[in-house]
């Protein structure tokens, strides 16, 4: 079992819960995500891993309310214990394979979406811990909706935040607001990351593409074993085969078929729709 | 004379009526069908069967102690080669293997050795179990990497040597193939697969779910940090094969491992479970293999009209005979001789159809049997809302990737020798991950013999 440490609701939808889950803390790295399995009865639901700490041989998680599964997470309390958490999965984030020399020139733009600017921190803060240059980018419906605002600002060069109310920061999209950085006030990059909704890393990709600047984008597609074995999670890139859990989940977003990627993506909707509307909660009953 | 009793018939769920339900198709044998069917065993001074099972069970010893109604004796017999044999009475491929080498085979019908080992097994869980013989602690720590056949032989074999086990399971479930890839109608889980697993464990051996080797934790680290003596490998299959066809990432396209995976590991046919899975009303299966039954008999179960297409005649099968003919007595259809070359999707990018081309059987190939060729122009359609693909697997990379003087071969699976012994010193491999998708008791077999030669290896 493993025990929720702490759980705050971080936007009425959006809560994140400190897991004691030590093998997997110890062997984390930015990029990597997890999969819970909340109760016996449970789907394997692929998250991604917002914090990490060895010494207290705990896991950060950050999720949103989407559909019965997610809903489900955040229904468990403080002190409550999840099922299952295996993790870490997938391949570290690139820059954790760059020779320390080579990285601190270099600078670093984050294009982070909705609740993907949580898994978007641990990556600023291991940069920012090595000296390298980090401009974060977070996008948002509305200002309420806007996650680890303090956090960032803390591990980033410069936070720029964007509403699409404009109740916070920008009015507009991370699309608009990185075009201008780039091309109005000459800030100049020589990588971009772009984490949140497919739909945003898909634009997100255009507007790099546009602008000239290499783009990393993390998949969040469909998963069950997280291990390779079942491939569910198949996206097409630069025209073969791969495999998000293995070979991802971080990809060159140039190369990537978003299209395909949000079909399949929903791939189940009816049936989550139906879970969703049917759903009995159980919270509770795996303790 | 013993051999004039014809091999006594099994009672099997009507098929009308399990195309519906997971329930096991096989009820075996009761005590007097048993005793009857073990009267037929000749006990041949030089036992065939003997030689033909990767675990070496003692066969005509086991057999002979069932015509005699001495059923605990029996298990007691077989557990001396065999941890699993609930599994493999209902898994293995006897017809190959020690049924195939039995004497009365030649002119008659062989011993149901599988059915009595089944019988013997399930008998003995249900009246307490063998008693476990296990060697006074030696103080010596192995991991074993996978608790699949492989895993759990070798786990076993050790921990009857006395050495502290610890298998290491990616999954939530210990029990790899034999829960996320065999179904419930071929294979029981709680019944079967979680009380041999128990059994297992009542060795002393440890399971750790959750444990991901190569990323939660490293061999390296459990070898250095973790004051392991040894590690066997015995991490399975690996990755899914597609056919790279256009269309084949079209909504409704999935792998077997994926579809089995939700419906077994997950419980997907069950309405308290959360996981979905999606039969269609038509699903058409591509492949030949025990795999592709059992995917076949899933979609029917799950209420599709399901076809299994292949590219060879049906003496090529790959699969069970068996399984074949239960297959077929649950209303599968099969269509032999067609080849996949395109998935027709809809304008929302879902399976409406298959696009095949009629084959035709050439010259024998390397494998012996005779290769399919396209006829050409031959091309037609089939109908269907859920593709599955079945073709086999490539090894998972990801053991060999971050264990450094760990080879692999061209084709990417470890490098063992006869006795399991890798590359790497103090690592040992044995069941698909060295030579790809096997069956269950070739896993078995190679997960004994790595354990002894880990015993070697430590006492050495």
């Amino acid at each position: 079992m493993y025990k929720i440490i702490k759980k705050e609701m971080l936007t009425p939808t959006i809560c994140r819960m400190k897991v004691e889950a030590p093998r997997l803390a110890s062997a984390a790295l930015p990029g990597q995500f997890l999969i819970i399995r909340p109760d016996e009865q449970g789907e394997r639901i692929p998250l991604t891993i917002s914090d990490y700490s060895k010494e207290e041989g705990t896991v950060t998680i950050v999720t949103q309310q989407i559909g019965a599964s997610t809903a489900e997470i955040c229904a468990y309390a403080e002190g409550d214990s999840f099922c299952d958490v295996v993790g870490p999965l997938g391949i570290p984030s690139d820059f954790t394979e760059i020779p320390a020399e080579e990285l601190a020139g270099k600078r670093y733009v984050f294009i982070a979406g909705g609740v993907g600017t949580a898994p978007v921190y641990p990556q600023v803060k291991w940069l920012h811990e090595r000296g390298v240059a980090v401009d974060v980018i977070i996008g948002a419906k509305t200002k309420d909706l806007v996650i680890y605002k303090e956090e960032m600002e803390a591990v980033c060069d410069n936070l720029y935040i964007c509403t699409d109310d404009g109740s916070e920061g920008f009015k507009g999209l991370v699309t608009a607001m990185l075009e201008k950085l780039v091309s109005e006030d000459g800030k100049v990059y020589d990588q971009a990351v772009a984490i949140g909704p497919m739909i945003m890393m898909k634009f997100a990709t255009l507007t790099c593409k546009k602008l000239n600047l290499p783009v990393i984008v993390s998949l969040n597609t469909l998963m069950v074993d997280g291990t390779g074995m079942c491939g569910a999670c198949r996206v097409t890139v630069g025209g073969k085969v791969r495999f998000a859990c293995v070979e991802g989940p971080e990809f060159d977003g140039y190369l990537v078929d978003f299209d395909e990627a949000m079909r399949r993506q929903r791939m189940y909707n009816t049936e989550e729709r139906e879970a969703t509307e049917h759903h009995t909660c159980r919270i509770g009953r795996g303790k | 004379m013993a051999n004039k009793i014809p091999r006594v018939p099994v009672r099997e769920q009507d098929p009308k009526v399990r195309a519906t339900n997971f329930e096991e198709v096989c009820y075996g044998y009761n005590a007097e069908e048993a005793q009857l069917e073990a009267s037929r065993c000749l006990n041949c001074k030089n036992p065939r069967c003997v030689g033909a099972c990767p675990v070496s069970v003692k066969i005509p010893t086991f057999v002979s102690l069932v015509a005699e109604g001495k059923f605990a004796d029996a298990a007691s017999v077989i557990a001396e080669d065999s941890s699993l044999p609930a599994i493999c009475g209902r898994v293995c491929p006897q017809e190959t293997q020690c049924e195939g080498s039995c004497i009365l085979g030649i002119k008659g019908e062989s011993v149901a050795i599988g059915k009595l080992e089944r019988f013997v097994a399930d008998w003995s869980r249900e009246n307490g179990g063998v008693k476990p013989v296990v060697a006074p602690a030696n103080g010596h720590k192995v991991a074993v990497i996978g608790s699949g056949p492989a895993g759990l032989a070798c786990a076993s074999d050790l921990a009857k040597l006395g050495y502290d086990v610890t298998i290491f399971e990616a999954l939530h479930r210990a029990g790899g193939v034999l829960e996320y890839g065999i179904p419930e109608f071929r294979l029981p889980k709680d019944k079967v697969v979680a009380a041999e697993i128990a059994a297992v464990k009542a060795l002393g051996v440890k399971i750790e779910t959750n444990v991901i080797a190569g990323r939660t934790v490293t061999i390296d680290s459990l070898l250095d940090e973790e004051g392991f003596a040894a590690v066997f490998v015995g991490s399975g299959a690996g990755l899914p094969r597609f056919m790279n066809i256009p269309g084949e990432h079209f909504n409704g396209v999935f792998s077997a491992n994926e579809f089995l995976t939700r419906n077994n590991l997950m419980k997907a046919y069950r309405s308290d479970y959360d996981t979905p899975i999606r039969a269609g009303k038509k699903a058409v299966v591509v492949g030949g293999g025990n795999v592709a039954m059992d995917a076949a008999r899933t979609a029917l179960r799950l209420g599709a009209e399901t076809t299994i297409v292949y590219r060879r005649t049906e003496n090529e099968l790959p699969a069970r005979k068996e399984e074949v003919h239960h297959a077929k007595e649950e209303g599968i259809q099969f269509a032999m001789l067609t080849n996949p070359v395109e998935v027709i999707g809809d304008e929302n990018g879902w399976v409406k159809a298959v696009k095949c081309i009629r084959m035709e059987l050439g010259e024998p190939d390397e494998s012996g049997r005779r290769s399919p060729i396209e006829v050409p122009g031959y091309e037609f359609e089939i109908e269907t809302d859920t593709v599955i693909m079945s073709l086999g697997t490539s090894p998972n990379p990801l053991i060999a990737k971050t264990t450094a003087g760990l080879e692999t071969t061209r084709r990417g699976c470890l490098v063992a020798d006869e006795d399991g012994a890798t590359t790497r010193k103090g690592v040992f491999a044995g069941g698909d991950a060295v030579t790809g998708a096997a069956t269950v008791i070739l896993a078995m077999g190679a997960g004994r013999k790595a354990a002894a030669a880990i015993h070697k290896y430590i006492q050495g």
